[in-house]
């Protein structure tokens, strides 16, 4: 790790107001950032924490909606989140309890890691994204491995979850990591159903739309008989070929349908 | 009822007392006055020349003390090999130059270049970050297949080939196994690979080197499980330091699993550089570094075949195996797929006839050398898959082939054709303990269970034996060993009664402070916790061996009972002195002397407090003080045995294998702590189920480690592992030690991998799989099941 210098303000607005010098990063939870600059690879000047930031944390409910502060860690959404089960079940499975007690959802969102869990749940429950200067719905937010819409300097301060009617996660782990091997994440919204798949695509988390027409009709898991996932496209690592990831894709979603 | 005291008791683990609070004192705990920090720079290629190293702008960094390249340790002996084996044509091996630093060319990811030893261990990386290395990358040989056709790059410019050595054994038997399969009834072969593997123990590698200029002498410490081999190789062979001016410290290990037996680069650099730079010089690896620079193991690719005659009567073994012994020779590379392992091949089994041919293969990885088993898992798993293989193949039930086959208890001794003596053993006793805990009977109805619930139930099922308790030191010279492998121990009695036991044995993690005392208190009579053990330090301890091979009880603890004996012997003359009587009619029992038949006694604490205030001593026949020392070189190994069972679940639409139940019964002998061998079997069988389901290093062409952190290098974890169903109550007891122990530390690794696969398999068999690599990850089965439609 090299030095850095370490900022923690106490509101939104000093934070964006740090974030505009020169080789400032954010810093959320900082389980991919720290090990990154451990490792070298990642060299800020400046990281300014939004950890302090009270506005940034908490989950609540109104109005039909969940909304869970950008630095809210996944511990919180845990023990907090039981207006969306799934949530609370996806929350509490990532990683391990030393990952849970720091990483965040801002944070989560924001890296958009190919095989990160909270993608598929802002994208399956058709989440808007809160920044520091606009709403992006997650339809929107999401673009490819590791891309989003966020600017340079841009923080995610909240992300609000319209209630599902309902909603499952279906996570196959990845046997060393434990993130996603494949992700699936259904949920049945006042839009429809709508199906999200993280660590599958080379373009990183997408929505399933066949499944979410064919559940459309039917909503039974053997609405999905018919349909094949093709390979093509498909991540390939040392821990599944893309055939059988798109393999996962169809079972993973079955399970989920199963589960609602 | 279970005893509370002595051999048999189960004591709690005094050592954990420390080790659960964090006050463990680790190589890394230890930090020296003055000292520095060595950082090393390591080849991100696999094969190249180095063309220029340029330190010079780093050598200007901050905080810098000195830079060290191969430049520096010309003249300097390279890192041994331990081990030599002579090829089937009488030929020794090719040994390859291991330098501490590269000198001229790498030859792995990770083949250390460069050392800056700064002020602090962030200077030393940022200095290392300037320095200007020109490295010519090369092609890399990683295949071991390709390794060896003609024309393949060289690993090292100076051997004819990157072929070993070629071992045949036995080479005498290879025609009559030959003819064996010709007239064979039925011949069943099987082609698969033994998957490597890194250690990971928790404890990363520490080498802390410190050298007084005063008196000339140095000091290594060490994160090693034979402190003395250290001594000998080190000294010896790389930097030429006498013992009298070397001393070796191994503290508390955090897990070595054979991967800290070897002597490494970095610790001849410490030590090296102590003296060069006037300073204490500290290296630790981090886990990146670890994954890079352990010697891993296993590697193994084998085609086994087994002849069988019309009864399905063993008739023959053969097996070819090409063995990755990496870029060097690594201390005991070459014993592992050869003498740990070729010896292995008549298992449980009368097979009358075994050829094993080994062509060990040098490619551009990381060194590959003992891990927990080292060997003898290789062995096992392939005899005992190709065994449920032929029993599918002719109809027969896997366990009823294996009995018809097993050696009887009237054979023992019982010579194999691949030079061991058995000297004791039941294998049908231990099968038929497993079919009581594993509730072999009830499978039937737990599968129909199972495909209620979509899911395809195997059960696996087979033996193991092992050559433990490493060895007689004139049959291991004959094989090529280059070290003894006695042990030895001093038993130290204090004038109040207390005793420090001086160990050549090792603990790192096995428990000899609380085993090592029950035998003592056993042996005389008194409370363990009058007992201590001290190991890990050549200034303390006589010349050791270490802790390896699951010998520290049959060797180390036969070491300290031989030195024991002589204790009572001598406090036995005391004690007659003492109580007027005649040496012959002292008994010991209970701590006390008793003159037989009388009600005459002195108590142990009399005795030797007269040893050391021998104020009524028999001074003109006898010396004062109670300490004796003993060296054991065993007659023989020993042969823990087994039979283990795994059922599994099979999610055939994921591939995901479950482990439903593992139980394991085994015959180790006579058993000091039934807990502790609980948990020396139960952490076997967590590796061996972590190299059949989850652990795989894997290099890409160009020889790149894939799998360089726990992101891709699945170590098993409790979640992974089912609540083990162990028992050990079947016991024949080795017949050639005094404690009549075989050792466990390896049992669990040897044994559980096959009952794995087989249980997989089993699952799969209707499906038409008859084989999966190992690891039997969700890809890799899925994938089978999708291969076999």
């Amino acid at each position: 790790m090299y030095d850095f210098e370490f900022k923690k303000p106490g509101s939104i607005k000093a934070a964006v107001a740090m974030l505009e010098s020169e080789d400032a990063q954010a810093l959320g939870g900082g389980q991919t950032l720290i090990p990154t600059m451990k490792q070298r690879l990642a060299s800020p000047a400046v990281l300014v924490s939004l950890a302090g930031i009270a506005k940034m944390q908490g989950v609540n409910v109104a109005n039909g909606v969940m909304t869970i502060g950008g630095a809210t860690t996944h511990a919180d959404v845990a023990a907090n989140a039981q207006a969306i089960p799934a949530l609370v079940a996806l929350a509490g499975h990532i990683g391990d309890p030393a990952v849970r007690n720091r990483g965040t959802i801002g944070g989560s969102l924001a890296n958009n890691d190919p095989s990160a869990d909270y993608p598929a749940a802002a994208l399956a429950l058709n989440a808007t994204i809160v920044t520091d200067r606009r709403k992006i719905a997650a339809d929107d937010f999401f673009d490819g491995m590791f891309g989003t819409a966020l600017e340079n300097g841009e923080i995610i301060t909240a992300v609000r979850f319209p209630l599902p009617k309902a909603a499952n996660y279906q996570k196959f782990l990845q046997p060393a990591s434990r993130f996603a091997l494949t992700g699936v994440f259904v949920a049945d919204t006042k839009d429809g159903m709508r199906v999200a798949v993280t660590g599958a695509s080379e373009e990183g988390v997408y929505r399933w739309t066949e499944a979410e027409s064919a559940l459309n009709d039917t909503p039974e898991a053997s609405a999905l008989d018919g349909l094949s996932v093709s390979p093509d496209g498909m991540i390939e690592d040392l821990h599944g070929t893309a055939a059988y990831r798109a393999n996962l894709v169809g079972v993973l979603t079955k399970r989920a349908v199963t589960a609602l | 009822m279970p005893k509370d005291h002595g051999i048999g008791a189960a004591p709690k683990r005094r050592e954990d007392v420390r080790f659960l609070t964090g006050k463990g004192k680790y190589t890394d705990d230890i930090n020296l006055y003055n000292q520095t920090y060595a950082y090393f720079v390591r080849s991100d290629v696999a094969h190249g020349k180095i063309n220029n190293i340029d330190t010079k702008a780093a050598q200007d960094m901050p905080g810098v003390v000195r830079i060290f390249t191969g430049a520096d340790f010309e003249g300097v002996g390279g890192v041994p090999c331990g081990w030599a084996v002579t090829d089937k044509h009488g030929e020794p091996m090719q040994e390859p130059a291991h330098p501490v630093l590269a000198q001229g060319k790498v030859r792995h990811v990770g083949d250390p270049i460069a050392v800056v030893v700064a002020e602090s261990l962030a200077e030393a990386r940022d200095a290392a970050e300037v320095l200007e290395i020109d490295i010519e990358e090369l092609p890399a040989v990683i295949d071991m297949k390709a390794a060896l056709e003609d024309g393949a790059t060289k690993v090292h410019d100076d051997l004819t080939s990157n072929l070993c050595f070629d071992w045949g054994f036995v080479e005498e038997n290879k025609a009559a196994v030959e003819e064996a399969f010709q007239n064979a009834h039925h011949v069943t072969s099987l082609e698969l690979r033994n998957n490597r593997l890194v250690a990971n123990p928790m404890e990363a590698r520490v080498a802390i080197g410190e050298y007084d200029a005063a008196s000339e002498d140095y000091t290594l410490y060490t994160t090693s499980q034979n402190p003395h081999v250290i001594r000998l190789l080190m000294g010896a062979f790389v930097l030429g330091i006498p013992e009298h001016k070397l001393r070796v410290v191994a503290p508390d290990v955090g897990g070595g699993f054979g991967t800290k037996i070897f002597h490494y680069a970095e610790e001849a650099f410490c030590t090296f550089a102590a003296k060069a730079v006037g300073r204490p010089v500290k290296w630790s690896a981090s886990r990146s570094e670890a994954f890079i620079s352990d010697a891993h193991g296993r590697d193994h690719v084998t085609k086994i075949e087994l002849a069988l005659d019309e009864n399905g009567k063993f008739l023959a073994v053969r097996t070819d195996t090409l063995a990755n012994m990496g870029a060097y020779l690594s201390t005991f590379a070459p014993s592992v797929p050869t003498w740990l392992h070729g010896t292995l091949m008549a298992g449980n089994y009368t097979t009358p006839l075994v050829y094993v041919n080994v062509r060990a293969v040098f490619t551009n990885t990381v060194p590959v050398d003992a891990y927990r088993g080292a060997g003898r898992p290789e062995a096992t798993f392939q005899l005992e898959r190709v065994i449920d293989k032929a029993a599918r193949e002719i109809g027969m039930s896997p366990i009823d082939l294996r009995r018809i086959n097993f050696i009887q208890p009237d054979q023992f001794p019982y010579a194999t054709p691949v030079a061991l003596e058995y000297d004791t053993g039941n294998y049908g006793a231990t099968m038929d303990k497993l079919i009581e805990i594993a509730d072999i009977a009830g499978f039937g109805d737990r599968m129909v269970e199972s495909r209620k619930n979509g899911k395809l139930r195997g059960l696996g099922v087979n033996c193991y034996i092992e050559a433990c308790g490493i060895a007689p030191s004139n049959l291991v010279g004959q094989l090529g060993a280059r070290a003894g492998l006695y042990e030895s121990a001093t038993v130290r009695v204090n004038a109040t009664g207390s005793i420090s036991v001086y160990t050549g044995s090792h603990s790192h993690g096995q428990g000899h402070e609380t085993t090592f005392p029950q035998v003592i208190a056993e042996m005389l009579g008194i409370d363990e916790s009058m007992v201590d053990i001290v190991h890990g330090d050549t200034s303390k301890i006589p010349m050791g061996m270490g802790t390896y091979g699951s010998r520290s009880i049959a060797v180390g603890g036969s070491a300290m009972v031989r030195a024991t004996e002589k204790v009572i012997a001598k406090a036995k003359k005391i004690a007659a002195h003492l109580l007027e009587a005649g040496e012959g009619d002292i008994e010991l029992a209970n701590g006390e002397f008793t003159v037989a038949g009388t009600d005459k006694s002195v108590a142990w604490g009399d005795v030797t407090l007269a040893a050391y205030v021998p104020h009524n001593y028999p001074l003109e026949d006898m010396e004062p003080g109670l300490e004796e020392t003993a060296f054991y070189d065993p007659a023989n190994f020993t042969y823990p045995s087994g039979a283990y069972a795994c059922e599994v679940e099979v999610d055939p639409e994921t591939g995901k294998v479950e482990i439903c139940s593992f139980a394991a019964a085994d015959d180790f002998g006579n058993i000091i702590n039934p807990m502790i061998v609980d948990g020396q079997v139960h952490g076997g069988i967590g590796q061996g189920i972590g190299q059949a389901l989850l652990e795989h290093a894997i290099y890409d062409e160009n020889g790149q480690l894939l799998t360089g952190s726990y992101m891709d290098y699945a170590m098993p974890r409790a979640s992974d592992m089912p609540s083990f169903s162990v028992d050990h109550s079947c016991q024949t007891p080795c017949t050639h030690n005094p404690l009549g122990v075989k050792g466990c530390g390896e049992a669990g690794a040897i044994g559980s991998p096959p009952a794995v696969v087989n249980a997989v398999v089993d699952a799969l068999a209707d499906l038409g799989v008859t084989h999966i690599d190992m690891p039997l990850s969700p890809n890799n089965v899925w994938s089978a099941i999708q291969a076999a439609k």
